[in-house]
């Protein structure tokens, strides 16, 4: 039987050192039946980036995580991490990583520093390692007068700083996070990202994070893949991905009383690149010169007398990048999914 | 080896933070021996027997004496006088009274006369336990006035049987004991080694050790063994409340104790492996607390903890022959109640412990080390 046969890893540390791509996901598939959960995706992450897979709920984002971190089995194609094959040495893929899990599944009974110990030991950390790295983790993650702390009185956030220090009490070279900071206060979502990207720069770490917040990938990502309905719909830095959408500016307004062509009135206005109607005569507008439309847009309402209730300019984001690719918002497929927009609760699970 | 004893470390630590758990596990067994023990422990005192005498001969003031003696001395029944036979047939049926004694009329002349005399006893035969033991005490009435005034000079061949009982009485409490203990180590699993485990699958708890370098068979050995641990705790503490309760001594015999320790772990092993397996494929938290109840009376009722296996029809026999309970059960009782030695649990012992062993084989086989 293959449990009593496995040969026995000589050390925690993550072995076999490679040159090139942290993470290379090549045609990767997951069905379930009938239903493909993730259809032929492939993407390869660069050693040092932080890479985030964005989309909305139930898009393949957690899917493609745990087909990576070994949770879940391939049913085509491949993913190497760190150069060890997923499907075919697991053991050494684990040793190089660490996972977050989007919940939190911390032991609340025991103590900060026992939850640490513990996963230590699961990686096979010598005594001396785990204690230097218990409290280097604690310092960095900000937990050090917190560490003979039962788990249960610690809020969300410092339980989520728990969580990402015990992934990497091993010492790993990337670190996968799912949806890191879901039902986190804006506070301590800015804390997490702060400090991801210090514990990344310390550690030279390799960060995959999946993520529906625009905001978080725009801030956090040096690269981001976009995925909606188990495909790949775009991969880039948040900067070109935006500049691929046709316009730098987004003029959205709200009109009374426009008439039925107003939408092909908007279309004409000097360097207007779309129009897109939404509900109750919101139009979205695209532009590479924001204050220029939006002079001749006040002033086309004035001439047709329809009145501007509520105007706003902004540059090109990720939202509109998704829209561009997607032709929804990615807030439409969370209600889509839930039928309401979910809100954020600490420990829930995909 | 480490990585499974980190799962032991961690799951003992919760447990140690939890005290509720051990306390969860022996409250119910400890409740059910108390109760149990003294509800079914007792003879029946003070049962209401009608009398109705309709001969009033000198034979029916016989009866009507013996009737009073037993009330002054077994105080197994009350005699309550009646003038009419169907006024206590009636008052039996509705419970008033629990029986009623019929002396016919004539009574006295059949007696004298060596003619088929009869006294008639009217029982609620809804109520077995009680109707028994009427039947038995008139029975063991009506014996003695049926034996001569005067003992035959000559001994006429009888035979007789003389019981040897090779313990001393045992009251229902100690009987209760064994299943008591057993019992308390099933709870123990049932709650710390099938509902927590479901919880912490549930959590997502699983989900952290599946991304670790944790081998199958480390993690279920792991989880095994911290289960199996609780459930030896919860028998050593049940075992000596239960039997300083009960008054029961063998246990505090160092050799006795050996004996029961050995029981207590191939009992906790057993119970371990045999949930886990049950447990293994679950994923939702319901699953083990609604078939909690189903559990106990499949295992525990069979096993003879509180009523003979011989007693059972052959498919209930059969529940109880693969039944751990029923090995367990019988090795407490040989030790507790025998002090009968290894010698008597030693068949007890392998079947529980190879019964663990193939249990835990098959569930590391079905366990799944992805989701």
């Amino acid at each position: 039987m293959s449990w009593f046969s496995r040969k026995t890893q000589p050390s925690a540390a993550c072995e076999a050192p490679v040159s090139g791509d942290a993470i290379v996901v090549d045609h990767i598939v997951k069905k379930y039946g009938d239903f493909t959960a993730v259809d032929d995706v492939s993407f390869n992450v660069h050693q040092g980036e932080i890479f985030g897979l964005l989309g909305p709920n139930g898009a393949g984002k957690s899917t493609l995580i745990r087909m990576m971190t070994t949770l879940l089995p391939i049913n085509g194609g491949r993913a190497l991490i760190n150069g060890f094959d997923v499907a075919k040495d697991p053991d050494s893929v684990r040793h190089c990583m660490g996972v977050i899990p989007q919940a939190l599944t911390s032991d609340i009974d025991l103590t900060v520093e026992e939850n640490l110990n513990i996963y230590a030991k699961l990686y096979g950390v010598s005594a001396e390692d785990r204690k230097r790295n218990i409290d280097d983790l604690l310092t960095t993650v900000d937990l050090l007068k917190w560490r003979h702390a039962q788990t249960k009185t610690l809020s969300g956030g410092m339980r989520r700083r728990l969580e990402i220090a015990r992934g990497l009490v091993h010492s790993p070279k990337i670190f996968f996070l799912d949806e890191p900071t879901t039902g986190l206060d804006p506070v301590s979502r800015v804390a997490v990202w702060e400090m991801l990207t210090e514990i990344k720069n310390r550690r030279a770490l390799t960060i995959l994070i999946t993520t529906h917040y625009m905001d978080e990938a725009d801030r956090l990502c040096d690269r981001i893949a976009i995925v909606d309905h188990g495909k790949l719909v775009a991969l880039d830095s948040p900067a070109a991905l935006k500049a691929s959408v046709p316009g730098t500016n987004v003029i959205e307004a709200q009109f009374l009383n426009a008439p039925a062509d107003w939408q092909e009135e908007l279309q004409k206005l000097d360097d207007v690149t779309s129009v897109q109607s939404e509900a109750a005569n919101m139009y979205r507008i695209l532009s590479s010169d924001g204050s220029k439309t939006t002079t001749e847009l006040v002033e086309l309402a004035v001439r047709s007398q329809v009145q501007v209730k509520s105007l706003s300019v902004q540059n090109t984001t990720l939202d509109d990048v998704f829209v561009h690719f997607t032709g929804r918002q990615l807030r439409d497929e969370q209600v889509k999914a839930f039928g309401f927009v979910m809100p954020d609760r600490p420990g829930m699970r995909p | 080896m480490n990585r499974m004893w980190a799962i032991v470390e961690r799951e003992l630590r919760k447990f140690f933070r939890s005290p509720a758990l051990m306390l969860v596990a022996m409250v119910f067994p400890l409740v059910q021996l108390i109760v149990l023990g003294n509800a079914f422990g007792g003879k029946i005192k003070d049962a209401r027997v009608g009398v109705v005498d309709q001969d009033h001969g000198t034979q029916a003031v016989k009866v009507r004496e013996a009737l009073a003696a037993v009330q002054s001395n077994a105080r197994t029944f009350t005699p309550v006088p009646y003038d009419s036979d169907r006024q206590a047939m009636e008052d039996v049926r509705t419970g008033r009274i629990d029986g009623a004694i019929i002396i016919p009329p004539e009574y006295s002349r059949r007696v004298y006369e060596q003619n088929h005399p009869r006294i008639a006893l009217i029982v609620d035969n809804t109520d077995n336990f009680m109707s028994s033991t009427l039947e038995q005490e008139f029975s063991d009435l009506t014996k003695a006035l049926n034996n001569p005034d005067v003992e035959p000079s000559r001994i006429v061949q009888q035979i007789t049987l003389d019981t040897v009982e090779l313990y001393p009485y045992i009251e229902y409490m100690k009987y209760l004991l064994p299943g008591s203990i057993v019992l308390a180590m099933f709870v123990s699993v049932m709650i710390g080694g099938g509902m927590l485990y479901i919880d912490d699958k549930a959590r997502g708890v699983h989900e952290g050790y599946l991304v670790t370098p944790i081998t199958k068979f480390e993690l279920v050995a792991g989880l095994n063994i911290a289960g199996a641990i609780k459930a030896v705790l919860a028998g050593i503490v049940i075992t000596i409340l239960g039997s300083l309760l009960s008054g029961l001594g063998s246990v505090f015999v160092p050799q006795n104790f050996f004996y029961i320790l050995l029981l207590i772990v191939a009992t906790s092993v057993a119970f371990n492996t045999m949930m886990f397996l049950m447990m293994v494929r679950v994923e939702d938290p319901l699953v083990p607390r609604a078939t909690f109840g189903i559990l106990n009376t499949l295992l525990f009722f069979p096993s003879g903890a509180i009523y003979p296996i011989k007693a059972f029809p052959p498919w209930l026999r059969g529940i109880a022959y693969i039944d751990p309970f029923t090995y367990a059960v019988d090795g407490f009782k040989a030790i507790l109640l025998k002090d009968a030695g290894f010698v008597a649990i030693r068949s007890d012992l392998a079947y529980l412990l190879i019964s663990a062993a193939v249990m835990i084989t098959i569930a590391t086989a079905l366990f799944k080390r992805t989701l």
